[in-house]
């Protein structure tokens, strides 16, 4: 079998006393979409905040193209190809919005280029000299995307990119993913919106309380349709 | 020649000059503080000693290795940057997840150990460091000493290159987006923990040029930079730490005002940048350049 | 007896005897140093509010004192009272400005304040400048009642004035309006949502403390019979936050061991000229580096522990 992109094996997190993950398994294959499913609290950004390692404390294993990165610290862990995409966008107010996409450095070739960038959303083109908090939710959303592409990082992390996003714009999100995986990037997905989720992925870890509780394949997201609405409890 | 308002125009200019060398040391002292107090959040207490640093650093150098003042310039900045950098990596580092009064208590203790070993050492008289450039010009209406002018002009060169590294330089985008949000920055692959570290020492090494800058326009002693730093803590809440520009004009202008105040009122000269504070406070709590969070 | 009740008996005890076994004038001294950082200590550890120019209270009291007492002639008990209403007023007015700012802010401010009065000091005809008020007599209280010529004599009246004011500290946190304001420091926007006006609460705090900063600073020019530019100095200011420090901040007993502990290390250290000044700074740094509770602090959560654990 091919080696996994990810590969998550017991994961466990802490922010100050409280415990917040619990042994987190699961893995993601080079080029694939992969989402975490979940309610709010089950752990999902926490989850992707492990992989980063922008948590208190962690233990359990994470590696990446085969190699540890739990004790690594964060900025180590980017340059080995990981970039993260946060849920609040992260969006610096006192940096313009070109200077917001020029931010993460290459960590390695393969990047896409600024032209490529601002094809993908003209609107930020249009805007790059203006303050990054003053886009609009959907723009900062996008540049917040926008600003991973550059770096050369093979593996994307995206949380909750819809939130709070007229649906418009989530489908442009959507196709945005959609071209992202075409041009080769592996994607982990974290989704509160099902819908979105099943339009986009390979396949759905469902966490809860801190776990990885069932997994369902995009080929069976019909037939688990109401499992999963039971998981999620909409 | 004219009298303004009663005043001989060879004083006035005298002490708009005066006014402007303290400006233009408010300036470069207040800037430091904000760099630094941005990226670590600590008020660096030892910015004072760090200055009186600089200015001993040059003029040990002078007096042991007869090193002239030019390299100074360069040299006594980058040996005190370099102890900022130690103090920064063995003790500072250890307290930014705390309050930020420990930061403030470690580093004023960090400049009574400093004010006092140079006290302890050279006593607290001063030494004199001769100017590199004597003699000066007649304007007419006022003499300008060479030295004097040359360090308003370098110290205003000094700000507007710390302003451009910071606000228009790939370095300065890390620097700003850090102090917003340093661990994005960090998981980004910007290893900001070394960002920090340059950066206090970056901060430091300015403090020290001020001090170089200082050495011939004052005594070179152990307490110069002590009332100095009191001082630049007021000039800091007036401007408030939000924008580069807004300590390099707050820097000047209060120099300005206190030159001003020599000429027309002169008991209150050691207070009137305290009293601007009273009133910038009552007015403006968050400073005049400060945002309120 | 409960052991803290135990402990408040044998200090009291052991402060009553304690003229007849140490110098009575450094006692003295420790003792308006212990009022000045217990003071000081109540404005951080229960308002969160760090100043850095408390020095400006004291100070300005101990002159208050002198010139009421040397300059017009009139009885200590009234130079007492000229300090403490003196500093509460200069209380009052900084503090409504230092408070529009917060934490470090807040620091920086007092500070800057503080220096100002110290540049006033130096300035102002009846504070003398660099001489400072020397030989403020010892007159009796009370109308002739109780004769203070004596160092032990005044010992006593020096011991009572510091029970007043720790009495004063300890009903004060332990008031309903201590508590409000321990809540305030915990969380402010939650007590402003409550309903309760967090800067007026501030502000009481501030002036009490500065009132109570006054009080010790009188009383040490009584006793030593001289104010100075040193009292109303940045580095006093200083030397009032490392006692409490050293003691352990936003603890009851700390400020006063930490004073006891300072004022004895300068006893001891006076023939070392400047290099006390690299102690006092080396102090800081340790206790910041390694000891933030202090000695009280730490030996606190020391006794918790052995008692979790037996």
């Amino acid at each position: 079998m091919v080696e996994p992109l990810l590969k998550v094996s017991g994961l466990e997190a802490w922010y100050g006393e409280s415990h917040i993950l619990h042994g987190i398994d699961f893995e993601i294959g080079r080029g694939e979409l992969v989402t975490l499913l979940g309610r709010n609290g089950a752990g999902k950004t926490t989850t992707l905040r492990s992989i980063m390692g922008i948590v208190g404390k962690r233990k359990g294993s994470v590696t990446f193209e085969g190699r540890e990165t739990v004790g690594q610290p964060s900025n180590q862990i980017a340059r080995r190809g990981i970039a993260y995409c946060p849920e609040e966008r992260g969006i610096f107010s006192s940096l313009n919005v070109e200077e917001n996409l020029l931010l993460p450095p290459i960590v390695k070739p393969g990047g896409m280029t600024l032209a490529e960038i601002y094809k993908l959303f003209p609107n930020l083109e249009e805007r790059k000299r203006s303050q990054g908090t003053k886009l609009s939710g959907g723009e900062q959303q996008m540049l917040a995307i926008g600003r991973i592409l550059r770096t050369g990082a093979s593996l994307l992390l995206f949380d909750e990119p819809t939130e709070g996003l007229a649906p418009v714009i989530v489908q442009r999100i959507g196709d945005i993913i959609r071209t992202l995986k075409e041009r080769g990037f592996t994607i982990l997905l974290v989704e509160q919106n099902f819908h979105f989720a099943a339009t986009v992925a390979d396949r759905h870890y469902v966490v809860e309380n801190g776990r990885v509780i069932d997994t369902v394949d995009k080929a069976s997201v019909e037939q688990s349709l109401g499992k999963l609405q039971a998981y999620l409890g909409v | 020649m004219f009298d303004f308002l009663g005043i001989p125009p060879q004083a006035l200019f005298g002490q708009m000059l005066l006014g402007l060398i303290n400006g233009a040391f408010y300036a470069m002292l207040s800037l430091g503080l904000a760099v630094i107090f941005g990226m670590l959040n600590v008020i660096n207490f030892a910015h004072g000693a760090q200055y009186m640093m600089g200015a001993f650093a040059a003029w040990l150098l002078l007096g042991i290795l007869d090193i002239p003042f030019w390299a100074s310039l360069v040299i006594a900045p980058i040996l005190v940057g370099l102890f900022g950098i130690v103090l920064e990596r063995l003790l500072l580092k250890r307290l930014y997840h705390l309050d930020h009064l420990y930061g403030f208590l470690l580093t004023f203790g960090l400049s009574l150990v400093i004010e006092g070993l140079f006290r302890w050492q050279w006593g607290s008289s001063g030494a004199p460091y001769p100017s590199p450039i004597p003699g000066g010009y007649n304007l007419g209406f006022m003499f300008l000493p060479t030295y004097r002018g040359f360090v308003v002009v370098a110290a205003l060169v000094i700000c507007l290159v710390t302003w451009y590294a910071i606000e228009r330089t790939k370095l300065g985008a890390y620097l700003r987006a850090a102090t917003e949000n340093p661990t994005l920055v960090n998981a980004f692959g910007i290893n900001v923990p070394r960002l920090i570290t340059i950066t206090y020492g970056a901060g430091v090494a300015l403090a020290a040029l001020a001090g170089v800058l200082a050495a011939p326009i004052q005594q070179v002693s152990a307490l110069m930079g002590t009332n100095l730093v009191l001082v630049v803590f007021a000039v800091v809440v007036i401007g408030g730490m939000g924008s580069i520009m807004g300590s390099i004009v707050t820097g000047f202008g209060l120099g300005l005002v206190e030159g001003m105040t020599k000429v027309f009122y002169p008991p209150a000269s050691n207070t009137v940048i305290f009293v601007v504070m009273a009133i910038v406070l009552l007015i403006k709590p968050a400073g005049l350049f400060g945002q309120t969070k | 007896m409960k052991p803290g009740q135990i402990a408040l008996v044998v200090a009291l005890a052991a402060a009553l005897v304690a003229p007849f076994v140490a110098y009575p004038v450094f006692l003295m001294t420790a003792l308006c140093f212990a009022l000045f950082a217990g003071a000081f200590n109540l404005l951080l550890g229960y308002a969160g509010l760090m100043s850095f120019g408390h020095a400006m209270f004291f100070g300005m009291a101990a002159y208050f004192f002198g010139h009421v007492v040397k300059a017009w002639g009139l009885p200590p008990e009234l130079g007492l009272l000229a300090g403490v209403l003196g500093a509460a007023a200069l209380g009052l007015v900084t503090g409504a400005l230092a408070i529009r700012r917060q934490g470090i802010y807040f620091a920086m401010i007092t500070l800057a304040f503080a220096q100002m009065v110290y540049f006033l000091c130096v300035q102002m005809p009846f504070t003398h400048g660099e001489d400072g008020l020397q030989g403020i007599d010892r007159r009796a209280l009370l109308g002739g009642l109780i004769p203070i010529t004596d160092d032990r004599h005044l010992y006593y009246v020096v011991l009572a004035i510091f029970l007043f004011g720790y009495f004063c500290i300890y009903r004060f946190i332990h008031s309903p309006f201590g508590q409000v304001l321990k809540a305030i420091r915990d969380n402010e926007p939650r007590a402003v949502s409550l309903g309760y006006e967090a800067d007026r609460y501030k502000l009481l705090a501030f002036v009490l403390s500065a009132a109570l900063s006054g009080l010790a600073g009188a009383t040490k020019a009584m006793v030593l019979q001289f104010a100075t530019l040193t009292d109303v100095s940045a580095s006093q200011s200083g030397e009032v936050v490392l006692m409490a420090l050293v003691g352990g901040l936003g603890t009851i007993t700390g400020p006063i061991v930490g004073a006891f502990i300072i004022i004895t290390m300068q006893n001891y250290l006076a023939s070392f000229g400047e290099f006390v000044l690299v102690i006092q700074g080396a102090i800081f740094v340790v206790i910041v580096m390694a000891f933030r509770k202090g000695l009280v602090g730490e030996i606190a959560d020391w006794w918790k522990s052995r008692r979790k654990a037996g």
